[in-house]
């Protein structure tokens, strides 16, 4: 972990235009929470229901793709990131801290307005708000390093983030059933399930799968990615 | 008993050299087996757009991996050893500068990655070294394109390298700046730091550089004093202007001796084509004094950089 380099990168993602993606997204998931409570009264099923598919399903990807590409594929299409690359620090180091900030802004902007959304609707009751904030804290973190792992491979991160995030997370992930064991918000779910005691759903995934998944999927992610950094390769005007 | 062990040129710290190195990317050979030491002082990396500068100085850099051969410094390998930024300074053509930052806070953020023990110090003495100390409060974003080239010179000296590897460093800046950072340039490479500099602008090297290497289509085309150079061009003959007491008859006394090929008599004096530089340079005196010439002028007509360069690049049919 690097301060200076945390620092640089905070400052890069909430002093710029990226920040209104970031506030955007879990607004515009509160304001939904907000209209259902206002329309159908405080309902468990559909507090479920918006967790499920939205929070959990929609909002959380497409933060992590904000988060994850942002903290670093940024500075590598403008070359900005040679001014960290051209320290004595190791690439690793620098991949994790961006991986710590990456992460924390999940938990600030995805975890947080989950807890929020659900709170909106049907309070604390079963457990909801709590078991899918703690899924979208642990899973989000998840997506922070696949994300940024992305982010260091390609330069076309975030359309290739955006296709990952709307079809394998949102369409196959959600519908086709041998899918869903790979699927980063189906871990979510089964975090949230362990927590919740709702009769209203039932994870696809155990949590015994769920956790060691997102251990080892975030942990891999981080190593590789550190790996491409050391061996990136920026060339000049030529 | 003692033993002093004398190092050899490449594990010297601050010497850069590659070794038989070349970089394609697919089919296009960007770099070709290039061999070279950068040592102490200041050296022109010189060619054309696209001859394979940039790259050479991104392998230099650490931000390319060569294909073939090896790139070190100080004997140490260079690609994927980020210890090696200790001892270089990069700076590079694209921008590469935070925005949203200050030029103190760009600068400082350098000292501190670093681990500098005074990092305000260093921030303070590199901003000053450039002429940024006046405008370091504001953003880089709202700095001219000059501005921000000196702004990423301190941040490349911050930590006081032994080598300073600079991709285009004059570009964008106004004539003033441009002098002022030529100065400072001579006056690292006088202090004993070694700077490699790319350029295609032959002004530039002139002015600055003790020492040039050449890049033509990717390869190697020549290395050292840029006089020394054309001096080793025998196949072009050189060519001097001369201007005398008696042009006529020191025309006839020099077409007498075989180093010079042609002579000829223009409105300005003589121009003489001499095939062989040491000898025509020897023989003139002697042959003016003999025939009872005086000479007035003896100028080379293609002994600057530009005349070498026009050369290299473009070979004799």
């Amino acid at each position: 972990m690097n301060t200076v380099v945390a620092d640089i990168t905070y400052r890069a993602m909430l002093g710029r235009k990226r920040i209104l993606l970031l506030v955007l997204l879990p607004l515009a998931l509160v304001a939904v929470a907000g209209l259902l409570r206002l329309i159908g009264g405080p309902s468990e099923g559909t507090a479920v229901m918006l967790m499920k598919s939205f929070a959990v399903g929609t909002i959380l990807p497409l933060l992590g793709l904000v988060a994850g590409t942002g903290v670093i594929a940024p500075e590598i299409e403008d070359g900005t990131i040679m001014h960290l690359l051209s320290k004595p620090i190791s690439r690793p180091v620098i991949t994790f801290t961006k991986f710590v900030v990456a992460a924390s802004l999940m938990a600030v902007f995805a975890a947080l307005p989950t807890f929020l959304a659900a709170y909106v609707l049907i309070q604390t009751e079963s457990g909801i708000a709590f078991g899918f904030a703690l899924g979208a804290l642990l899973a989000g973190i998840a997506y922070a390093a696949v994300f940024l792992l992305l982010g260091v491979l390609t330069r076309h991160a975030v359309t290739i983030g955006v296709i990952y995030a709307l079809i394998w997370e949102g369409l196959v992930g959600g519908y086709v059933p041998g899918a869903r064991t790979f699927s980063i918000q189906q871990w979510a779910q089964s975090i949230a399930d362990q927590v919740s005691t709702s009769a209203f759903f039932k994870a696809d995934v155990s949590i015994g799968f769920a956790i060691p998944a997102i251990v080892v999927v975030t942990v891999a992610a981080l190593l590789f990615a550190g790996q491409r950094l050391r061996s990136l390769s920026l060339t000049g005007e030529e | 008993m003692t033993v002093t062990t004398v190092p050899t040129v490449a594990t010297r710290p601050g010497v850069v050299e590659l070794a038989g190195v070349s970089r394609w990317y697919g089919n296009v050979v960007a770099v070709n087996d290039v061999t070279m030491t950068i040592g102490p002082g200041v050296t022109g990396l010189l060619g054309p757009n696209g001859a394979g500068k940039s790259t050479l100085l991104h392998i230099m850099a650490g931000f390319l991996a060569p294909s073939n051969g090896t790139a070190t410094l100080g004997g140490q390998q260079i690609w994927r050893n980020h210890d090696i930024y200790r001892h270089i300074g990069l700076v590079p053509e694209r921008e590469g500068v935070y925005g949203f930052l200050t030029g103190w806070q760009f600068v400082l953020s350098a000292a501190r990655l670093h681990r500098l023990p005074n990092p305000e110090e260093a921030a303070t003495r590199a901003l000053d070294l450039v002429d940024m100390t006046p405008a370091k409060d504001r953003r880089v974003e709202t700095y001219s394109k000059g501005m921000r080239q000196r702004v990423k010179v301190a941040a490349a000296l911050v930590h006081d390298p032994h080598v300073l590897l600079l991709d285009e460093p004059f570009n964008g800046m106004d004539p003033r700046q441009r002098l002022h950072l030529m100065d400072l340039v001579r006056r690292m490479g006088s202090e004993g730091r070694t700077i490699l500099f790319s350029s295609h602008i032959l002004e530039e090297v002139e002015r600055v550089a003790e020492q040039i290497e050449v890049m033509v289509a990717g390869r190697h085309a020549a290395s050292g004093d840029y006089r020394e150079i054309r001096r080793r061009m025998t196949d072009r003959p050189h060519i001097f202007r001369l201007r005398s007491s008696d042009d006529r008859l020191l025309a006839a006394a020099l077409i007498a001796d075989p180093s010079s090929g042609a002579v000829s008599l223009t409105d300005g004096g003589l121009e003489v084509q001499a095939l062989d530089f040491g000898r025509f340079t020897r023989l003139l005196p002697k042959v003016a004094r003999d025939a009872g010439v005086r000479l007035w002028q003896v100028s080379p007509t293609d002994e600057d950089l530009e005349s070498v360069f026009s050369y290299l690049i473009q070979p004799r049919a």
